[in-house]
């Protein structure tokens, strides 16, 4: 198990970007299974600079996951940039993670039915869009049919 | 120039055949010398490989292939060259070493081109062949021990696939897999056969799956989950997932993804209560309802 760790985490070491996200923002590509995993590590140490609970962790980065997974079986491969935000101290100055998702893919023609739980054109169960939805804060689509599709997600720590 | 390359080739074409004990000991000598050789390669291996090599340059030069290419296209001296990177990088060189190595060579050839000719412009002409033969020979030979260890690497991650889905027997007719990292689709597949193979070798009639190592459940998780559910239903056994911890509850539940119709547990010790409980029953087939005890 410890080795299987290793393996883990030296296969994420072999991402391009390897530094911890900090303060700016890091895109990574997601074209293939391996670096979905890639993505995964990232958004995880993000979610922990940011400062924020198990919890949210988890829903931070199952939302990126289903996000880059989208870009690379629908979109046929993106990016994911992932931003550390921090609101001026008059709004709160809370803290919060943003995720910027992009595919050139054929993109989405009906994003309403997309949006609908368990509509799927894949193989999939049809929860990944919604559900990244309700697992963040703040949601936006962009999406234009033959040229792409991007997907901004924000979550902050501490409403 | 051609035809001065042609008679530099020639001269060294000699030189290879006349010298060759003498090239092949310096080679060794001269790696041996160099430190950047750390592998427990001993000189005997050293001398097998040096002598393979003169004998495939041998053979490239009196071919008419120009030196550029002779190396990746003479099947003879690329064969050789491929061979010789693979050993080491199996033997746990570094790729520096390696190419180093290979190109210490050059120093060797030219020596032994000194004694044939005392002229500069002969002796020019012929380290510019040399270096154009022999870099192309670093540089596959380099590559040669990237594509080794990507290999390696991935022979390693075949294995620990497998490793790292054991199926344990838990009680009378309980299994267990504990699984821990990702499940994706190559993953889950391994997962299944070992499953349905247990099933099978142990008729067991309740299979754990233990989550608690899975750090993130997304709907393709979720939806691998049951597949292998659903397969191992098929063959008549009943199936538990356990480990689910609150941060994945929450966000399953979040998710929309409805896994009612699988009995899911908490910890494996509530799932392994929840397997006994169901192997006691008369007939376990049908009559079980996911509200449990």
């Amino acid at each position: 198990m410890t080795l299987y760790d290793e393996q883990l985490t030296r296969s994420a070491g072999l991402g391009p970007q390897r530094s911890p996200v900090r303060a700016g923002s890091a895109t990574y590509s997601v074209s293939s299974e391996e670096d979905l995993l890639t993505v995964r590590h990232a958004v995880r140490a993000a979610t922990v600079e940011a400062g924020f609970g198990l919890v949210d962790q988890t829903r931070i980065v199952t939302a990126a996951s289903e996000l880059a997974r989208n870009a690379y079986i629908h979109g046929g491969g993106g990016s994911l940039t992932i931003e550390q935000l921090r609101q001026p101290p008059q709004q709160g100055g809370r803290r919060g993670l943003r995720l910027t998702v992009r595919d050139e893919g054929p993109g989405i023609p009906d994003l309403e039915s997309a949006l609908t739980d368990g509509f799927t054109t894949g193989a999939g169960l049809g929860h990944g869009l919604g559900g990244a939805q309700r697992l963040m804060h703040e949601f936006s689509v962009h999406s234009t049919t033959g040229e792409g599709t991007t997907v901004v997600v924000t979550r902050w720590n501490g409403r | 120039m051609s035809t001065s390359e042609t008679s530099v080739r020639d001269g060294l074409l000699e030189a290879l055949r006349e010298r060759e004990q003498e090239i092949a000991d310096r080679w060794v000598r001269l790696q041996l010398e160099q430190s950047t050789l750390d592998t427990d390669m001993n000189e005997h291996e050293l001398r097998e490989e040096a002598d393979l090599l003169i004998s495939a340059l041998r053979t490239g030069l009196a071919s008419d292939v120009p030196v550029e290419r002779l190396v990746t296209s003479q099947h003879e001296l690329r064969r050789t060259v491929i061979e010789l990177s693979l050993r080491r990088a199996r033997a746990g060189a570094t790729p520096t070493a390696t190419s180093l190595a290979v190109l210490s060579l050059k120093e060797v050839l030219l020596e032994a081109m000194q004694h044939t000719t005392r002229d500069t412009a002969e002796l020019f002409s012929a380290a510019v062949l040399v270096n154009r033969l022999l870099d192309a020979a670093g540089a596959l030979s380099f590559e040669t021990y990237v594509e080794g260890r990507e290999e390696i690497i991935q022979r390693q991650s075949r294995q620990l696939m497998e490793l790292s889905t054991p199926v344990v027997r838990l009680w009378h007719h309980v299994l267990a897999v504990p699984l821990i990292g990702t499940l994706d689709t190559a993953r889950t597949q391994v997962v299944m056969e070992n499953l349905l193979q247990g099933i099978q070798d142990h008729e067991a009639k309740v299979a754990i799956i233990d989550i608690t190592g899975v750090p993130a459940v997304d709907t393709a998780v979720a939806q691998h989950l049951m597949h292998t559910v659903n397969a191992v239903r098929l063959m008549g056994a009943d199936c538990v997932i356990s480990g689910i911890r609150p941060p994945i509850a929450q966000t399953i539940a979040q998710l929309g993804i409805d896994l009612s119709t699988i009995l899911t547990r908490a910890t494996l010790a509530d799932a392994l209560a929840a397997a006994v409980h169901l192997t006691d029953q008369p007939s376990v087939s049908g009559s079980y309802s996911p509200a449990g005890p």
